[in-house]
């Protein structure tokens, strides 16, 4: 995985796992905040999707992966990414 | 006959479906933290708050003890009814296709809907006439039912479509109305529509004690 | 032992600190007094929250013993978390209203949910099962931007929380007003239900006895709430008085309150208390009192959200969904197994002593040594200097409709007036049917009904909750009765007999003669309805201080009460059932145009209202129940905010029912067209139903024929005038005047 940290006195790796809707599904509230926008004087805003942001210290960054497809994201209406912080 | 009326932290309509089994039947009360399914004849899964609908609605409790028991019963063929969160949780532990997002007005909403029963010929539905218009209430902020296109037009064609808003009635943006689906083998539904909330004539109509009134006729397992 | 507690962190010793805090000097002197000694910081800070006007009622401890509280089915009366009735069957209802004005001020959405939360927690503290929730609310207008956003920040808020607990939202009331602009009013009232011998009580008692922690972490949530945000007036340019608001966890309180319940079944506590205002200082505080006892209690044993919390902060936290029990040494096992099951943390953390001091340790040390008494009791009163304004104190409402204009454009102008309009986009946002009870949901009826069938009772519960501060501020003396009066007409609407009231007192700065004046008329009023009507208040909440630079809020008295009815299934509904039936008003019932929503349309404010005869009003009330209670009475309808022809078609829509009704006879009593069609008073119900069934309320010489059910319009005549609208465009009026300002 890109950015695995290196074996360190303390192993743990800092991750954020970006989950948004897919491409296709109705993102209700980003649709709600990309209308509410210029109302509020601010135009050219476009493509306007809502998601969550799940920050977690790992120690084996290579089950991420594994924790989204199970429990962090639901894969039929969501899509996910992983970062890992650089040491 | 019983049912077994599962029960999670923050569940709130499990009172409501253990009244509304045992005007038809006997009814049990079955502990998310437990495996055990007390032996009843049919499962339903309440609708509330589980978990507090943390991550996503039923996210957490699908891993609950109890559906372990209720994953191995429902591919053995036995009945399960899901209710508002009940459908939730099914989708989310695959029991069920498709799965259910935000209502299009991002609201909650509580109002009583009427829906029409698409197919009468599910363990759930067997007392109703192909059809029949039903007057249940909803109440829910998640419950805008979506599948891809064409995993829609298969359930459609299989008959898993079971109940669907009247035109105009749709409370969430559900994708072709759809109000209740159940799985390829048909002894699972989900539908957000609350049906223990319609078999009270003091309370509101009775046209749910349809579904409970069907379950209980099925014989015994 | 002295010499420590005078070297405890954040010594005070002076006056500026104390006056920081909200203490007066002579208050902090007091103080000194008592203790025999300067505060130390973390007594400082407990008394300055413990003598706040929201935890203290000093200024209106005194006024409020003018209520009378005595009455046949009280069971537990105001001091306790909550007030009870005895319903019958073995069966108690605990109910109680509270404001958390302030806080959804600041943040709606929250503010409003955590009053929710506070007032739910009241209710299971005395050993009840909630079952119902309504709310009363108060806003600007909605052309302003921030009422919009604290209105629908509010509705959403209180939807959020109580849907997630599953406690039903029953119903409430909803006003627009500039003047609660800068002042929002958001006021929960909470019902539940109870086998009497589950109800308890918040007394700590038995030496020895252990003190445990029921709940959420701690955290920083609200520091510095009841004394600095309660007490002190809405500056909106000043972001230093905006502390951290307390954020709700609906999860936690639903297991805290299944939990409780339990606990509670299993006979497992000597005692509970939540929570609120000023957190552990004030649970403590009050459990002490009561029992006449004292507590240890160490706050490095208490589980924290948060850092390096000092002892001061751990005790004034308000951090949301935690209560507070008391533990019989041996059954202490008991209870953490039970609320391991619930997955509640529950921690020890003090005990109950004889030495009567609330004392504060931290590891073992003492870092703050109080005297119960101090602490609650020796808080000093103050008396009022009221005085009747010289000055006008409000100013005119914005002008919106011209002072000429068909009876039909002014109807429809009113139907579509926030004030009246249709409140479904907020009561869709609420479970109302949560717990298979609710046998009249919102709208349907001028009361809530509850079914007590599934909970082993006979009959059913009403529940209603009424204010109108605009009416108050035209005269608060007779505002108070009509608003008594008014909750009292709805319950017999649906024919339930008043077992007793909750109250919440909204006003602004007491210090201040004209206000202390209209608290002081208003809390007399009340007292004069509730004596003739013989329903005690068994409790309530006060929230005082509610001004700006702009000036206070109208003097806003809520009303909420809580009635018993025989056969649920016989409650009218306010909609007209079939065509054919008779339409008549049931008096005694004297519409003025003064005070009322249209005059107040057409910029204009009154001074001083009609008398109410109390006796003929209670008689009349009576007389209502009863027949309404016998059967036959198809729907009934309180006339209120638009005057009779907006009730009229309030009962056309719901029922979807024309109505064709004559007028002259009574606008020749009255006097005038506009003020029989849209004025407001004391009295006055729409009934309809056969014709036998409405006779023996005609014997009672108030009920004038008015017409009948039947068409597809509205018609009221008056003589050769007349007033004909289609049902659309009663509707089209009545459902887009709330969601017409949002677009």
């Amino acid at each position: 995985m890109p950015g695995c940290a290196a074996a360190a006195p303390d192993s743990r790796v800092r991750a954020r796992v970006l989950i948004r809707p897919k491409q296709g599904i109705l993102d209700a509230q980003g649709q709600t905040v990309e209308r509410a926008l210029p109302a509020l004087g601010f135009e050219g805003v476009s493509n306007v999707r809502i998601g969550r942001l799940i920050e977690l210290e790992v120690e084996d960054p290579a089950r991420i992966r594994e924790m989204c497809e199970r429990l962090l994201a639901n894969p039929l209406i969501e899509d996910y990414e992983v970062s890992l912080e650089e040491r | 006959m019983k049912f077994g009326v599962v029960r999670f932290p923050g569940s709130c309509d499990e009172h409501d479906a253990l009244l509304a089994c045992r005007r038809f039947a006997d009814a049990e009360l079955l502990w998310h933290g437990e495996r055990d399914l007390k032996g009843v004849d049919a499962v339903v899964i309440p609708g509330g708050f589980s978990y507090g609908d943390y991550l996503r609605v039923g996210a957490i409790a699908r891993f609950s003890p109890v559906m372990e028991a209720v994953g191995e019963w429902a591919a053995a063929g036995g009945p399960v009814l899901g209710i508002c969160n009940g459908f939730q949780v099914l989708c989310e532990a695959g029991l069920l296709p498709g799965a259910l997002l935000v209502n299009a007005e991002l609201r909650f909403l509580c109002r009583q809907v009427d829906v029409e029963v698409v197919n009468a010929e599910t363990p759930f539905t067997s007392t109703c006439d192909p059809g029949e218009r039903l007057s249940v209430p909803v109440k829910h902020t998640t419950g805008r039912y979506f599948a891809p296109e064409l995993e829609l037009d298969e359930l459609e064609r299989s008959g898993q479509v079971v109940l669907r808003y009247l035109p105009g009635q749709n409370p969430n943006g559900s994708r072709r109305d759809i109000a209740g689906v159940t799985n390829r083998a048909g002894n699972v539904l989900g539908l957000m529509p609350h049906p223990e909330h319609a078999v009270d004539a003091l309370t509101g109509s009775t046209d749910g004690a349809r579904i409970f009134e069907s379950l209980a006729s099925l014989t015994p397992a | 032992m002295t010499d420590k507690l005078m070297r405890a962190e954040r010594t005070s010793g002076n006056e500026e600190e104390a006056r920081s805090l909200g203490l007066t000097a002579q208050e902090h002197h007091r103080i000194v007094d008592l203790l025999g000694r300067e505060p130390n910081g973390v007594e400082l800070a407990v008394f300055s929250l413990m003598w706040s006007e929201h935890c203290s009622y000093k200024h209106s401890r005194k006024l409020l013993r003018r209520l009378p509280t005595e009455g046949a089915h009280v069971v537990m009366g105001p001091g306790e978390n909550a007030g009870a009735v005895d319903v019958g069957d073995g069966l108690c209802v605990a109910f109680k209203v509270e404001s958390h004005n302030h806080p959804s001020a600041v943040e709606p959405f929250q503010g409003a949910a955590t009053g929710v939360g506070g007032i739910v927690r009241d209710v299971f503290a005395v050993g009840a099962r909630p079952i119902a929730l309504l709310d009363s609310l108060r806003f600007g207008e909605l052309d302003s931007s921030r009422s919009r956003y604290l209105f629908s920040g509010a509705v959403a808020g209180i939807g959020h929380y109580g849907n997630s607990i599953g406690v039903a939202t029953v119903g409430g009331e909803i006003y627009f007003e500039p003047a609660y602009e800068s002042n929002c009013l958001v006021n929960a009232m909470c019902v539940g239900l109870a086998p009497r011998e589950r109800l308890i009580r918040s007394a700590a008692a038995g030496e020895g006895n252990q003190l445990v922690l029921l709940g959420a972490l701690t955290g920083r949530d609200g520091i510095g709430g009841a004394s600095v945000l309660a007490s002190a007036q809405l500056d909106v340019g000043d972001p230093s008085k905006r502390p951290s608001v307390q954020i709700g966890d609906p999860f936690e309180e639903k297991k805290l309150l299944e939990c409780s319940l339990e606990l509670l079944e299993r006979g497992l506590l000597r005692s509970l208390q939540d929570l609120g205002a000023a957190g552990l200082s004030s649970s403590a505080s009050e459990m002490a009192s009561k029992g006449a006892v004292g507590i240890d209690l160490d706050v490095a044993r208490v589980p924290l959200r948060e850092q390096g919390m000092e002892a001061f902060e751990i005790m004034v936290s308000e951090s949301q969904e935690r209560m507070l029990c008391v533990v019989e040494p041996e059954r202490l096992g008991h209870v953490l197994g039970v609320c391991a099951h619930w997955e509640v943390r529950a921690t020890t953390i003090g005990e109950v002593t004889g030495s009567g001091r609330l004392r504060v340790l931290e590891r073992g040390h003492v870092v703050g040594d109080m005297p119960v008494t101090a602490l609650v009791d020796d808080c000093p009163l103050y008396d009022l200097a009221p005085a009747p304004p010289t000055a006008r104190v409000y100013p005119d409402p914005p002008r919106r409709l011209p002072d000429a204009g068909s009876a039909a454009d002014t109807l429809l102008a009113l139907l579509a007036s926030p004030n009246i309009a249709s409140k479904r986009f907020a009561y869709e946002q609420y479970d109302s049917i949560v717990g298979s009870r609710t046998v009249r949901r919102p709208g349907t009826a001028d009361a809530a009904v509850l079914t007590l069938a599934g909970d082993g009772g006979s009959g059913a519960l009403a529940v209603a909750i009424d204010g109108n501060g605009r009416r108050v501020a035209c005269d608060p003396y007779t505002g108070a009765i009509e608003a008594v009066l008014e909750c009292a007409r709805n319950l017999a609407c649906v024919g339930a007999e008043p077992l007793g009231l909750t109250n919440c007192l909204n006003f602004g700065n007491p210090e201040k003669p004209h206000v202390a004046w209209q608290l002081e008329r208003a809390v007399d009023g009340l007292a004069a309805a509730c004596r003739a009507l013989m329903v005690p208040v068994v409790g309530g909440n006060v929230s005082l201080y509610n001004e700006s630079d702009e000036g206070p809020i109208y003097p806003t008295p809520v009303v909420g009460m809580v009635g018993r009815l025989a056969d649920p299934a016989l409650a009218p509904g306010i909609g007209l059932r079939e065509p054919g039936h008779a339409i008549a008003l049931v008096g005694p019932f004297a519409p003025a145009l003064a005070g009322s929503e249209l005059e107040r349309l057409r910029g204009r404010m009154a001074d001083g209202l009609a008398e109410v005869d109390l006796e003929a009003q209670a008689r009349a009330i009576v007389a209502l129940r009863e027949a309404v209670a016998t059967g036959g009475i198809a729907s009934a309808h309180d006339i209120s905010d638009g005057g009779l022809a907006c009730a009229l078609a309030e009962c056309v829509l719901d029922g979807g029912i024309g109505a064709r009704v004559e007028l002259e006879a009574l606008a020749a009593t009255v006097g005038g067209e506009e003020a029989t069609l849209f004025g407001e008073g004391a009295g006055g119900v729409l009934v309809s139903g056969p014709i036998e069934a409405l006779q023996p309320l005609s014997e009672t010489g108030e009920l004038l024929w008015l017409g009948e059910a039947g068409g597809e319009a509205l018609e009221l005549r008056m003589g050769a005038d007349s007033l004909s609208l289609s049902m659309s465009q009663v509707r089209a009026a009545y459902e887009r005047g709330i969601p017409d300002r949002f677009s």
